[in-house]
Formats: structure tokens, C-alpha cells, sequence
């Protein structure tokens, strides 16, 4: 498995690390009930199909990404950058 | 049929002609007092056990595709009660005492064999937390002996002791553990269930849920609709595809384990050996197959198939721990799909919906669970009670905190 990483291009996956659902983006408010972190920590919707999670370019731009990947065929269609104007992520406006 | 060394020599002077099939092929019915969605390891002993503990024998096993074609089939077979925590150490030892009597009790050959489990260590920390987890298992009953280096040089005289890395100090040998084979401990669930009248039905799949007013009443399958009011549902790396007909979101992430295969060779590995520090462990079939794996590739995915890094990293813990197996051809790789949990451990639980139970959540340790998991899982069906053993492996634990973290990793996806 290979990852194009926005900024440094087509990579190795031993330069990933994997840390799991985008769901990780939508951390909830420290005064949040219970439930809603339940839900951020441990619920998965883990689809058979398409997915988007999040990896770390450890091995390269120390970048997080996030990829949208077919977790049946493992296929790649695309990879963006979790932090920064294009992605519209966390830190888009920081 | 019941099955006998005699039955075997008078059907080999008749031609083999007598044999007849190990279970019936019926169709669904339009109703059941129990239906289980899965007909792999887990979901062929919970039908067993409902009729054979509980007398539930009106019941349904549905699979999508054929019996035992899932994990139960492509595990590396690896039978242990080896665990440390309360909750865990009760259920394994059940898990395995059941193994020990599987044979007679299902007629079946499951080819049961405690050769012995040795797991190496390579620190003093790592021995102290052996000799600790030896005491539990000794405690609760079970048999664990702690060898030293040159314990472990006379058992496994061909391991590499003085490699750098990670030096052997010692092992901790669980002589009662060992492996079986995996697929004869689905057909001999499967056998036993149908010769209690229990329906096998391959071939159906489940697509949908039919719940009314908080209690299940129902499934859809591809072979028609299918009324009961219990269903349970087993389906070990597609559990999260299955709830979710129910409109349920798991503590659960599908990861992919790899595992291979060598060309048959002559007796060499007699016993199974783990090798933790280097994510490698080994055992021989009795083919003579040499059977190893290592660690997840770590990325959900249902591929049933693995990167390549993964597999450089499992060969090379091979030879690091034994170079004498360099020379081995491997014939085959394979993944199977694990359904993970936040700790590593598994559920056995009821639902918020009546009537709806749930068995999944065994990561990558779900075979020598088999038969303690139909137990505790029919026992909970039957009765709408959890059972004793099963306790700790409640649905709702992450949100309560009353985790069950064996690798003492923490409670997060990605950690086991």
C-alpha cells in the first residue's frame, strides 16, 4: 500500500501511522454528557466500503491526514491534509 | 451416524459407501424460538449448546456463505488459557476444559493437542510479569511452569539465544495449551447442533432486522422473511455490518491479521511458541506445515488480505527467533477480518433492544474461545441472563469504565 501525501507525494505505508475514523476530528466539548464521548472514543461506524481516517506522516511531514480509502479493495481515492485552508479541516482558520 | 475407529475399518472394506452427510441442507422455516445470525465457530457452539444445555432446539443458524468460512477457518488454531485478569482467567479455563472433553462429547475429531504453549521473555521485567501471570494462572487452577534460559535451550534447543535484540531469558510454558483443528471444531458443532434438530441454513443472508417497539420479532434474509423472538447476533469481523441493521454503532474497528503457511515438512516445532516481543509466534500442523503470524497491519479493512510490510516484518521475527526456518517455502498467506475492540476484549451481552443479543468484539483470540463462547452466549439466549463467566464482557463497559485491558494498553482503537 502506497499513500500520496499532499506535500511530500507518493510514499511507503511503513511512513504511516494509522490512528483510526475521522470521527477523531469531532472531539465534543469538555462539559459534553457521557454519552457523546462514548460515542468519540470507542463507536465506529467501521463501513465495509469506502471510509475516511486518519493517518500521521511520522516517516515524513509529520503531517495529519485524511485519507478516503476503500477499506474492501484498500483502494485510495484521495488524501488530504487534516490541518490547512484546502482540507476545510481543524486549523483551516487558525 | 455415530462415528467409531470400527466404523472407519468396516466402511474401508465396503467401499466407503456408508457414509452419509454430516447434516442436513434444510430450508428456512417461516418461524423459530431462536435465530443466530453466523454460522461460523462462535455461532455453531451457541446453537449447540441451546439445545443441548437448554433444550432449545427449534432454533436457526444463518450464514451467508458456507459453514466455518470465516475466522474459524482461517485462524491459526492456537487452543490456551494462559490470561491474567479476573473475568478473563475464569472464561478461558472454562473455555479450555471444555476443549479437553470436546472430542467425546461432540464424536468428532477435533484433533485437540496439548503439545504445549511457550511464551519467551527477554527481560527481568518481562519475567517478573510472567512469573506473576503464571501465579494467576496457577491460582485459578490452570498449570503454568516459569522455565529459565536453560529450561527453555532443552525444550527448544534450535532458537537463536544469543541474538541481540531480544535475548531469551526464559519462557513461560503452559503445557496444557497447544492448537486443534480448526475447521473439524466447526463441522463438529455443526454436526452435533443438526443431530439435535437445530436448522443450518448456508447460503442466507441477513438483510435486515425487523424490530417493533423495542423487541425483535424478526429477520430479513435473502431466502425470505424469518420471524423469532431471540435473535443473536455472532459475526465476529462483519458484527458492525449486522448491528447496524439494528441501528446500532459498536465499540468495534475491523482490522485485517495476517497469517502463513510452509510447505509440509518433517516434525521439527513440537509445541507452539510465542515469540511477543518480535509480534511472531509458530506452531507445526500435522501436516507438517509450519503455521505463523504476527501482529495486525494495523488499518481497518475487510480485504481478508494483508500488505507486504507486514509480511517482511513477520519473516523477519521468524529469523531472528529461529534461523534454522529460512530455508522453508512459504505456500501461502492469508487475512482474516478482526473485529477489534477499544481493550482487547470481547462482548457477550443483551442489547438495548429485547430479544436482541450480541457475541463479537474477540479481536484476535477467538478460537480457543469457541466453546466457552456457545456456552456463555446460549446460556444468555436461553435464559436472559448473563452467565457467570461471561460477566466482564459487557456491552456497555467503555462508556461505565469497567474495562477488561489484558495487554494493559489502554481503552482506545488502534491500542491492541
Amino acid at each position: 500500500m502506497r499513500l500520496t501525501c499532499p506535500l511530500c507525494g507518493s510514499r511507503d505505508r511503513r511512513e504511516f501511522y494509522y490512528y483510526g475514523a475521522d470521527t477523531y476530528l469531532n472531539r465534543p466539548a469538555p462539559d459534553a454528557p457521557m454519552a457523546a464521548w462514548d460515542d468519540y472514543l470507542h463507536l465506529r461506524d467501521n463501513p465495509a466500503g469506502v471510509t475516511r481516517d486518519l493517518w500521521y506522516h511520522e516517516q515524513g511531514c509529520a503531517q495529519w491526514l485524511k485519507v478516503t480509502r476503500n477499506t474492501v479493495t484498500h483502494e485510495i481515492s484521495a488524501v488530504e491534509l487534516v490541518a490547512g485552508p484546502a482540507a476545510g479541516g481543524k486549523g483551516a482558520s487558525e | 451416524m455415530r462415528y467409531s475407529g470400527l466404523k472407519v475399518i468396516t466402511e474401508g472394506l465396503f467401499g466407503n459407501k456408508g457414509w452419509k452427510p454430516a447434516w442436513r441442507n434444510p430450508a428456512p422455516k417461516a418461524e423459530y424460538d431462536a435465530i443466530i445470525i453466523g454460522g461460523g465457530g462462535h455461532g455453531l457452539s451457541t446453537a449447540y449448546y441451546l439445545a443441548k444445555n437448554h433444550g432449545m432446539t427449534n432454533i436457526a443458524v444463518l450464514e451467508k456463505g458456507y459453514l466455518g468460512g470465516g475466522n474459524v477457518g482461517r485462524n491459526t488454531t492456537i487452543v490456551r488459557a494462559n490470561y491474567f485478569l479476573p473475568g478473563n482467567t475464569e472464561f478461558y479455563s472454562h473455555s479450555l476444559k471444555l476443549w479437553e472433553g470436546l472430542e467425546s462429547e461432540l464424536n468428532y475429531n477435533v484433533m485437540h493437542s496439548q503439545r504445549g504453549l511457550i511464551n519467551l521473555f527477554h527481560s527481568d521485567g518481562q519475567r517478573d510479569a510472567f512469573a506473576r501471570r503464571g501465579n494467576a494462572m496457577i491460582n485459578h487452577g490452570d498449570d503454568a511452569v516459569l522455565l529459565d534460559r536453560d529450561g527453555v535451550r532443552e525444550m527448544l534447543p534450535y532458537l537463536d539465544f544469543e541474538q541481540t535484540r531480544f535475548p531469551i531469558y526464559g519462557g513461560l510454558l503452559h503445557a496444557r495449551g497447544g492448537s486443534a483443528r480448526h475447521d473439524a471444531v466447526a463441522w463438529g458443532y455443526a454436526r452435533g447442533a443438526d443431530m439435535r434438530g437445530v436448522d443450518l441454513i448456508q447460503n442466507c443472508e441477513v438483510t435486515g432486522i425487523d424490530i417493533e417497539n423495542g423487541k425483535v420479532v424478526g429477520v430479513q434474509t435473502t431466502r425470505g422473511a424469518i420471524k423469532a423472538k431471540k435473535v443473536g447476533m455472532i459475526a465476529a469481523g462483519r458484527s458492525g455490518q449486522v448491528a447496524a441493521m439494528a441501528g446500532m454503532r459498536l465499540p468495534i474497528e475491523s482490522h485485517v491479521l495476517q497469517a502463513f503457511v510452509t510447505e509440509g515438512l518433517k516434525p521439527v516445532i513440537d509445541h507452539v511458541i510465542s515469540f511477543g516481543m518480535g509480534h511472531f509466534y509458530i506452531s507445526q500442523s500435522d501436516k507438517g506445515g509450519l503455521v505463523f503470524g504476527g501482529d495486525l497491519d494495523f488499518y481497518a479493512s475487510y480485504a481478508a488480505r494483508g500488505n507486504l510490510p507486514m509480511v517482511e516484518h513477520v519473516m523477519e521475527a521468524g529469523m531472528t527467533l529461529m534461523p534454522m526456518i529460512g530455508r522453508a517455502k512459504v505456500l501461502r498467506s492469508w487475512g482474516g477480518i478482526m473485529d477489534m475492540t477499544p481493550d482487547g476484549s470481547p462482548i457477550i451481552d443483551k442489547t438495548h433492544i429485547e430479544g436482541l443479543y450480541i457475541d463479537c468484539g474477540w479481536n484476535y483470540g477467538g478460537f480457543k474461545a469457541v466453546p466457552a463462547s456457545g456456552w456463555c452466549m446460549s446460556h444468555l439466549m436461553a435464559t436472559d441472563t448473563t452467565h457467570e463467566l461471561a460477566k466482564r464482557f459487557r456491552l456497555d463497559r467503555f462508556a461505565t469504565g469497567h474495562l477488561l485491558d489484558e495487554e494493559g494498553t489502554g481503552s482506545q482503537h488502534n491500542q491492541h
